[in-house]
């Protein structure tokens, strides 16, 4: 199954990864991450694999895999 | 995006329910080769990084790397060439048209393109963009507009919509008192130099994946030695708009793109 | 066999710049600088060069940026209130160590003034001009043949020093037609192998010309190696004509057209039985301080003439350093001195 992978040291919060997932499959992380900020999480399920997160991610910082 | 070759799926690993490894093979969306593995300096939510990696997709996906030379700007992408794998240089606030013309002249077969923002293309470097585009230089421009000087603590630019708050318009944008929000694109249209603009956004990732392909439009238009392309991307500035990311993204929909209407403006 | 031919003074610089391989000029039109702009347009048809009638001052110096920034031989031109203009692109091109040549064909001013000779841009000229410690390698020709040949010397140090370099006219040597004979061929260029220049990053790291320096103390080390180099063309490139010095209680001393005037005031000064000498500074920067620094020793008084309320006069007194008296006469706002009135000015100060 498709799988994301995102970077959370590097992630800087903005979330429109979480608002750009047609399956609403990434969500905020509980923990901070060392910039003081809650990096998106991928949260596992059914990934389609559409990239969709990746493509709006100003950081650069997410990885598709199918 | 899809920089490397698509896998078939049928990764190595043995593990149950975990399906395959996260390998090179089945990698489909990653960093582009010509956008270096760095951290940017931009803020949560700025919609440079963005157009940084655009640039490089289009780059890469030409495989015109070597032969590509940017053009930064004054403003937040200042610093554009820490992220960008190939040769760049910088230009005076808003003379980055002008810069761009003497390497596109001098080496008509790089790729040469500038990168700026409203201040640096609306304001300072209004005369330099007009006649470069009047000229027909066969350059590319990437025109990041968010409508408010971000480097400097957020004052207006002269993108700045009619009522929008910024440093120096406390009250908001006052057309009165401040002029009115300026549309580059329709003024360059007129242009007979002028052959590819066209407005895009980089708010949803579906405006994204337009605008990517914008951008690779305009590179193609230079490639095919056609002349002056330019691609407006409206872009958000959370930090001064005061707002989150995502709030930013929607005014992008709700007021940014129904005064500044996104797609082809001329094309020929 | 190197013949002569009747051409203006900017022409002469157009014709020197073609000469050195320089394949890129933009510029804007300004009185008197108008025969270079015209006579290198024609002449960039002739040789495949690149020329721009830009749309500003501004835009000619940024797209000579561009230009040099490539690795081409570039250059720009214009007078005065031109020159202001482009002092922010001058300012960019020193930070980031890019050759180019600028030409000033001074005129009256300040503000708009008017379109006739004067030396009043001396200081913006050697004292930098833009913002920023930096400096520019500042020729001062008296004739058309100098301009040809300055002009030529000029890209050649630019390229050595990767420097932009500056040649510093003014209206009456813009406009005056003199003969020139031609002595260089386009076998006589040396170039210099350009590995900064940015050509696409085929088979090597990228190249970044910028000047923005934000980490710690880099713009400082920057500095600092800017400063070494200029020591370096300090010591080497201090250009400058004497006459008489062994042998004068007073030493005129003049550059640029004024120059021309001072040398006929001397000679009548001499044929009085005055003893005068002259020194006339050829690169305004470097200032030839070594030349005034010794003869300071030896002589009673300097007097500096200028189309200026006095500006080279104060390199004139750093450089003497209080060992003699440095006398001052000066016309301004397009005011030519004349003969006699040097001759009237060295006879009141003798």
């Amino acid at each position: 199954m498709p799988k994301i992978k995102i970077d959370k040291v590097r992630c800087k919060g903005c979330y429109l990864c979480i608002v750009n997932c047609p399956n609403g499959l990434i969500k905020i992380a509980n923990g901070l991450n060392i910039k003081g900020v809650k990096p998106a999480v991928f949260s596992g399920g059914k990934c389609t694999g559409c990239t969709m997160c990746a493509v709006i991610c100003p950081e650069c910082i997410i990885e598709v895999y199918r | 995006m899809k920089s490397r070759a698509k896998g078939k799926g049928k990764g190595k690993g043995k593990g149950k329910g975990k399906g395959h490894a996260l390998t090179e093979n089945n990698l489909i969306f990653a960093h582009p080769a010509s956008l270096r593995d760095v951290e940017n300096h931009y803020c949560a939510g700025c919609g440079h990084g963005i157009v940084h990696r655009l640039i490089c997709e289009a780059v890469d996906e030409f495989g015109i790397r070597e032969k590509t030379i940017g053009v930064a700007p004054v403003g937040c992408a200042v610093l554009a060439y820490d992220y960008w794998d190939f040769d760049v240089t910088e230009a005076a606030h808003g003379r980055t048209p002008a810069v761009a013309t003497g390497i596109k002249r001098v080496r008509p077969d790089n790729i040469v393109f500038t990168y700026q923002g409203d201040g640096d293309l609306a304001a300072i470097g209004t005369a330099e963009i007009i006649h470069t585009a009047n000229r027909g230089e066969n350059i590319t421009v990437i025109f990041v507009n968010n409508g408010v000087y971000g480097m400097t603590g957020g004052q207006m630019a002269p993108t700045t919509l009619a009522g929008q708050k910024t440093a120096t318009t406390i009250y908001g944008r006052s057309l009165k008192r401040d002029g009115y929000p300026i549309k580059i694109l329709e003024m360059l249209a007129v242009l007979p130099g002028a052959k590819y603009l066209e407005r895009v956004a980089v708010n949803s990732a579906h405006e994204v994946l337009r605008a990517k392909r914008a951008i690779k439009n305009a590179f193609k238009m230079q490639i095919d030695n056609k002349g002056f392309s330019m691609v407006e991307v409206l872009s958000m500035c959370p930090t001064y708009w005061e707002m989150t990311s995502i709030q930013a993204a929607k005014r992008i929909n709700d007021e940014v793109a129904t005064f500044y209407p996104l797609g082809v403006i001329k094309s020929c | 066999m190197a013949h002569k031919i009747l051409m203006c003074g900017n022409e002469a610089c157009g014709e020197g710049a073609i000469l050195a391989g320089c394949t890129f000029y933009a510029g804007y039109p300004i009185t008197p600088q108008n025969e270079l702009t015209a006579y290198i347009a024609k002449r960039m048809l002739e040789t495949g060069g690149v020329f721009i009638q830009a749309e500003s001052e501004l835009a000619a110096i940024n797209m000579v940026f561009g230009a040099s920034v490539a690795g081409a031989r570039a250059m720009t031109s214009s007078s005065s209130p031109g020159i202001s203009l482009k002092q922010e692109g001058i300012s960019y091109l020193a930070a980031c160590e890019l050759p180019c040549v600028i030409v000033n064909m001074q005129r009256g001013g300040p503000g708009l003034g008017n379109i006739a000779p004067s030396q009043a841009d001396y200081f913006q000229a050697v004292k930098g001009g833009g913002h920023g410690d930096y400096k520019l390698i500042v020729f001062a020709p008296s004739s058309a043949q100098e301009l040809l040949e300055f002009t030529y010397l000029a890209f050649e140090l630019a390229d050595k020093y990767r420097n932009p370099t500056f040649i510093l006219g003014d209206g009456l040597l813009g406009q005056m037609m003199e003969p020139v004979q031609i002595r260089y061929t386009n076998d006589d260029i040396r170039t210099t192998k350009k590995e900064w220049a940015l050509t696409g990053c085929k088979g090597r790291k990228p190249n970044v010309i910028k000047s923005l320096l934000l980490g710690e103390g880099e713009l400082e080390r920057h500095n600092q190696k800017l400063q070494e180099k200029y020591s370096s063309i300090k010591k080497i490139e201090q250009r400058a004509e004497a006459f008489y010095i062994k042998d004068s209680d007073i030493v005129v001393t003049a550059y640029g057209s004024v120059a021309r005037i001072a040398r006929s005031a001397m000679k009548k000064a001499r044929a009085k039985g005055i003893r005068v000498g002259m020194i006339r500074p050829i690169t305004l920067w470097p200032f030839p301080d070594r030349l005034f620094k010794e003869t300071a020793d030896r002589t009673e008084k300097f007097l500096v003439v200028e189309m200026s309320a006095g500006q080279m006069v104060e390199d004139v007194k750093l450089a003497v350093g209080g060992r003699t008296d440095v006398e001052f006469y000066g016309r301004m706002g397009g005011a030519i001195p004349t003969e006699e009135e040097i001759l009237e000015k060295i006879e009141s100060i003798i």
